[in-house]
Order: C-alpha cells, then structure tokens, then sequence
C-alpha cells in the first residue's frame, strides 16, 4: 500500500491543485504565520496526474470563505477548496475569479487615491482573466505584480 | 432628459464618440455667449463648487468664466491651503460637506482617481479637472473641438503628437480619443518620452495605423494637425541631455518650411521654448485661440450637465 505523505484531517480545509510552488503565497493569503491556533500541513511539489507537479495546503479547524477563497483565486485559479467534517469531504467549494477584486490587492501607484487615508476599499476590475490581467478602479493602471499587492 | 443630465465627467473614456459630437457642437453655439455677444440665463440659480486642491489657475477661471456666462455662480478654493483639508478631513468628507452647497462639483486633485472617488460620495455631478497625472477630460474635449473646429472633421486628418509623450496625461487622453474618432496618429518623441505600450495596443485594436518618428522633419510634410507638448526638464537626469532634447523638438520657421498650408499648431500650454515665437504670428498658430476654446467648450459641458435641457 502506498503511503500517505499527507493525513487526513478530521475538521478544516483541503486546497488542492495549488500550482507547484505557490503553496507559501498561499499560507501568506491565509495569515498563517502569526497567531494560528490549529495545525497547518503543507505538500510541496507532489505527483499530480493532472497538472504534473502540485502543492497540497491542509488547515484543520477552519472553513475558508468568501475574501480568502478570492484571494487564492487570483493566484492559483486552478485550485479546489474542499471543507472537511468529520473525516469527510462536506463541501466543495468552487474558486471563481471575481469580475472586481474589492479590497483584497493594494494598488501599486503611489499617488493613487486608493492608497491615501480615505474611508474606501481598493478595486480592481479584472480585465483578462487568462492571463490574469487588473486595473485599478480609481487610477486606471494596470498592477503588474499582482501576488506581491495581495493585501 | 438627454444622456448628459445629471453626469459625471470623471474620464474621456466614458464619452462615446456621439457624447463627443454633441459636446461639440454646443460648444460652438456656446461662442456668441463666451465672447459676450449674446447673453444666457441658462443656469441662473446654479451653484458651481470648484474644488481645487492644486493651483491651475486657467482651468479654474475658465470654468468660473463659463458658469458666469451662462447665469450661474461658482464658489469654491484655489488650493489646499488654508482649508479644513490641512486640518486632516478626507476628500470623501469635504465632497459630502459641498453637496449640499451646490448643484455640481469641479474638482482638481493631486492624487489620481479623486474624481472617481469624490463621484462615489455624492449624487451631484463631479467633473474632473485633473487627478494628478491621471485623466484631464476637459482638456481633451477643448482640444477636439479646436481641431474640429479649425479642420471641420477628424475623420482621415494626421495629427501629430510631439514632444513628451510617456508622461504628459493630455497626449494619452487625446490619442485615445481621436484614435475612436477616426484620425490617423503620428508620435514623435526622443527615445526616452515615446508613448507608452498600452495606448499604441489601444490604437491597434481599432484597427488604426500609426507612425512613430524620433523626428520632426520626417513627418511634418504629411501633418494636418501638429499638437505640441512640452518636454520637462525633470525628465533627466542630465541637464546638458535635457538642452540637446528640448532643443531638436523645437517647432520654428525652418522645421515648418515643407508644412502644409492648412497645417495647425495646437499646444496645452504653457509653453516654455517648444514653439519659437515667430510661428504665434503665422496662421498654423491656433493654440491662443485653444486656450480660449476652454470657455465655451466647458459652458457646453456645465448647460449639457444641469441645463434645462439637460
């Protein structure tokens, strides 16, 4: 029999077919690094029939939702979320690319109004979503390097 | 009620080339009124905020010139100084303030996207004169109608763009848009200045051709239309490379010998040294009268806006 190289859990979130390489980018959306409470497994570089090569991320006792699972799609579009309970895929929860990114990338100019002290959310409006391609709302420019402005 | 009560003038791309027409030709039944031939009540009892959180002091007047024209008032500040801005209050909160001033807001920003931002808190009409080196609508619609104005049509006209054309925001709000109105654009910059990727994609999707030229000399024989903007010396980091630039993107008798006779010379100005004195006294020179064109072209918008017929 072959052996597992990761458990299964008994509460939380599977994201699969995270595109290899990307799992960490994925932990930095998820804020795990600073206060977590539960355990986090992560599969770097792992057989993968479909996609050749991919990242596994497990987070036990939590359920991922909303912002979170539009963050990772912006990211790794291909991905899936399964919830787990009781040992149990309870849930499949698709990642769709959103048609705005609202209040989950900063914009890169700095003299866009977005990034002033002013009670609004920064947004993007996704212009092309292969390859992925956003546009700043307020100021019209395009964000180049989109991973490293995930708020 | 026309498509243009109530609106927002926050980018040149929300005006469809039909918007683009209709501007126009209020623009030019606006004359008679802007020159004090005729008198307008049109807006009598409208209020104008002009919200200029940087000096522009050509845009300001203009604007207040126009609402005065029509019957209207305008109120507002010249910059930043002085106001409850220096005490720390958000845009979005001096914009909720001023709604309840007046009928419509102008505003000039240092930062770009203000427009965009100050229309998201208020139902009145925000018309952008300038967000940093982002969209100067404005702008764009006085220099189509001078050149509608002087050449009747866009459609089949060269117009070339000289000068910077990486930074200047009028170049890039006005190639957009004469791309959508049918002309054929020529670029002329030093290496550094050229216009950048995005807009040359812009034009190639609307199926256009363009030229690009590193000079003058080479182009200025097809020209219809030459549209000059000023080289900044903060552009380099050399003074000495600045001088030898600005100097060979100098517009004078000798580069406009071979122009064609209907040739006109647009300019946003101010000028510093991009256009010899002696081509103001020639008939190629329009962009005094560019300047003017400012009034009536921003009377149209404000009568189209919050008209009676709007």
């Amino acid at each position: 029999m072959r052996e597992l190289r990761v458990t299964p859990i008994k509460n939380g979130t599977v994201i699969d077919h995270i595109p290899a390489g990307l799992a960490l980018k994925v932990l930095k959306i998820l804020g795990i690094g600073d206060a977590v409470t539960s355990t986090v497994t992560v599969a770097m570089h792992v057989p993968s029939q479909a996609m050749g090569w991919k990242d596994i991320v497990k987070v036990e006792d939590r359920e991922l939702g909303g912002r979170e699972l539009d963050k990772i799609a912006l990211i790794a579009p291909t991905a899936t979320v399964n919830v787990i309970r009781n040992y149990n895929v309870a849930e499949k929860r698709p990642l769709a690319l959103p048609d705005r990114a609202v209040g989950i990338l900063r914009c890169a100019n700095p003299n866009c109004i977005s990034n002033v002290r002013e009670p609004i959310e920064s947004s993007f409006v996704v212009r092309s979503k292969s390859p992925l391609r956003v546009v700043c709302k307020y100021c019209d420019r395009e964000l180049e390097d989109i991973v490293s402005h995930i708020l | 009620m026309s498509s243009f009560g109530g609106r927002d003038v926050l980018s040149i791309r929300d005006f469809s080339p039909a918007d683009i027409q209709l501007v126009l030709r209020t623009a030019r039944k606006m004359v008679p009124i802007a020159i004090g031939e005729k008198r307008s009540r049109s807006l009598e009892g409208k209020i104008l905020s002009t919200l200029f959180y940087e000096p522009s002091t050509r845009t300001r007047l203009s604007f207040e010139s126009a609402m005065a024209r029509l019957g209207g008032r305008a109120l507002g500040f010249s910059s930043a100084e002085g106001t409850s801005v220096q005490k720390g209050e958000t845009l979005a909160d001096t914009i909720r303030m001023v709604e309840a001033y007046s009928d419509a807001i102008v505003l000039r920003h240092p930062h770009e996207g203000a427009a965009r931002l100050a229309a998201e808190f208020t139902e009145k009409p925000v018309i952008n004169a300038g967000d940093g080196a982002g969209q100067h609508p404005t702008q764009t619609l006085l220099d189509l109608y001078t050149i509608w104005d002087e050449k009747g049509s866009f459609e089949g006209q060269n117009v070339t763009l000289v000068g910077d054309l990486k930074y200047g925001r009028t170049v890039h709000s006005l190639a957009y848009a004469l791309v959508e109105l049918g002309t054929h654009l020529t670029f002329v910059s030093p290496p550094t200045l050229e216009m950048p990727p995005e807009i040359l994609e812009q034009v190639k999707e609307k199926g256009l051709s363009f030229r690009a030229a590193h000079r003058l000399e080479e182009v200025i024989r097809d020209t219809d239309v030459l549209y000059v903007t000023r080289i900044q010396k903060e552009r380099f980091p050399d003074p000495q490379e600045y001088e030898k630039v600005a100097g060979s993107y100098r517009v004078d008798m000798e580069v406009l010998r071979d122009a064609k006779r209907g040739l006109i010379i647009m300019h946003p100005l101010p000028r510093v040294t991009e256009i010899a004195p002696e081509v103001d006294r020639t008939k190629h020179a329009v962009y005094f009268k560019q300047a003017f064109n400012a009034v009536p072209v921003r009377m149209a918008l404000l009568d189209l806006i919050l008209g009676e017929g709007a």
